[in-house]
């Protein structure tokens, strides 16, 4: 067994022993409001009718923690008004701010928590390209598409790294959502085996590709359009490594983003392991768990260029 | 654009319908006015809550509903969300249109107490109380002050059979 990839982290968090501690316990259960379906304040009162208990997240009006009970348990999970969502994972959707009747690419898709929070934002308005290169984890994007009713939605299934807009009457994305396959270290409170499968070599291969796709994701973006890129890992190499060979790879910058008030975050960092990244990479937003009692999450918002 | 050329219902691509049954080409293929006809008519709901929407067939009957427009036909893995099985004598709403729209309609709806819902939920048929249409009714439960559908079930003589599909039952 190799060494536990927490350990390299202790210098980046402003409290280790903190760090350590909530990364033992385990997640509290999140669910985020179908706000296609049923608003967070009707969801809220029949939640109460029903007796179900659940806490408001300081941060964000439709996510609601279960402290008793599992999301599939009660009748508004029923009606597919809410979503099992761990609360960090809303983020991405929130930093990339789409618009009704916009066309969005969610690049790599499945289950489809992220991509039906982002057709949710857009009042199912528009296109969510919902896109995936697994059969197996698009079924379950399409369930819970369905299940929670977008039809602001098409759902491809291709390698985003060379992704192909040809079925398609238009030429470019007006915003892209890049949540790459990453090590999900961050996860670690839902799947601790994340951990003990953890390899140096299996980071560094998910780095190149998560490169790739973010490169072709500025690519099909038009100019002036958004791309965020986030993961569930805390390894800078998979990180701000990334966005530092995309900024010099192609044309776009990362711009601030503000994460919703509420929410404890830490900026990007600029070295690492010996190597220097463009200080941009500042930018970006850090979750650490112990600072909200979440998992881990990294978040960054790319302008593209003119 | 204009509808599938070659005249024939494919199972691997999406064929958006034509908008009259006057500009129908693919035999069997069901019209958009038919589709708006069909949800005003027999549940009320206004067929202005479809404008931004196109509907597309995949699949012999299988009918899909999309925000917008897009190029006919297209070849994806899937295309806004199933709504209706037409093809058929009595065509068939799904579990996941009627609670996307089913709030909006003023017919066909049997509001279920809570121990009924629960039946429903669980794919059971059941003898409820209804003096309306016989046929798929949107069933519902009141919650939040609203009655709020929860899936189809198939009513006949005194009884309503649940068609909430395997994956969703509880």
């Amino acid at each position: 067994m190799g060494v536990n990839p927490l350990d390299r982290y202790e210098s980046l968090v402003d409290d280790p022993t903190a760090f350590r501690a909530a990364c033992d316990r385990p997640l509290p259960t999140t669910v985020r409001v179908n706000t296609i379906k049923s608003s967070a304040e009707r969801t809220r009162r029949a939640l109460d009718d029903e007796g179900v208990a659940y806490d408001p997240v300081s941060w964000a009006d439709d996510l609601l923690t279960l402290p008793d009970s599992s999301p599939g348990d009660s009748w508004a999970f029923a009606h597919g008004w809410l979503h099992g969502q761990e609360e960090v994972s809303a983020l991405p959707s929130l930093a990339l701010d789409p618009q009704p009747g916009e066309t969005v690419w969610c690049a790599c898709a499945a289950p489809g928590s992220k991509a039906t929070h982002t057709a949710a934002l857009m009042a199912d308005q528009g296109n969510v390209v919902a896109n995936d290169s697994s059969l197996g984890r698009l079924s379950a994007l399409r369930h819970n598409a369905q299940r929670l009713g977008v039809t602001a939605t098409t759902v491809t299934r291709a390698d985003a790294r060379s992704y192909s807009l040809n079925p398609f009457a238009f030429d470019a994305f007006d915003r892209a959502l890049v949540d790459v396959p990453c090590s999900c270290e961050g996860t670690v409170r839902k799947n601790p085996d994340v951990l003990t499968e953890w390899t140096m070599d299996h980071v560094e291969s998910l780095a190149e590709i998560q490169t790739d796709i973010l490169c072709r994701a500025v690519q099909a973006t038009r100019a002036g359009g958004i791309v965020v890129y986030s993961t569930c890992t805390f390894a800078p190499e998979e990180n701000e490594a990334v966005l530092d060979r995309v900024l010099a790879a192609e044309d776009c910058r990362v711009v601030e983003w503000d994460a919703p008030a509420g929410l404890e975050t830490d900026p990007g960092i600029t070295a690492w392991a010996g190597e220097r990244y463009d200080p941009q990479v500042e930018r970006a937003t850090r979750v650490y768990p112990h600072r909200n009692d979440t998992g881990g999450f990294f978040c960054a918002r790319l302008e593209v260029g003119a | 654009m204009s509808e599938s050329s070659d005249a024939e219902n494919r199972s691997n691509r999406f064929d958006r319908l034509p908008a009259t049954p006057a500009e129908r080409e693919v035999p069997g293929r069901v019209a958009r006015s038919e589709v708006l006809d069909y949800w005003a008519d027999r549940y009320g709901i206004p067929s202005e809550t479809f404008d931004q929407k196109t509907f597309w067939e995949k699949g012999a009957g299988k009918i899909w509903v999309v925000d917008g427009d897009h190029p006919s036909p297209i070849a994806v893995e899937g295309l806004g969300m199933t709504c209706l099985r037409t093809r058929q004598e009595f065509w068939k709403p799904t579990t996941d249109f009627v609670q996307r729209f089913g709030e909006l309609a003023t017919d066909c709806v049997v509001v279920l107490s809570d121990d009924e819902a629960a039946r429903f939920m669980s794919g059971d048929e059941q003898a409820v109380a209804w003096d309306g249409d016989w046929g798929y009714l949107i069933a519902a439960r009141e919650t939040a002050g609203d009655a709020v559908p929860l899936g189809v079930g198939l009513y006949t003589y005194g009884t309503l059979d649940s068609m909430v599909p395997k994956g969703r039952r509880r």
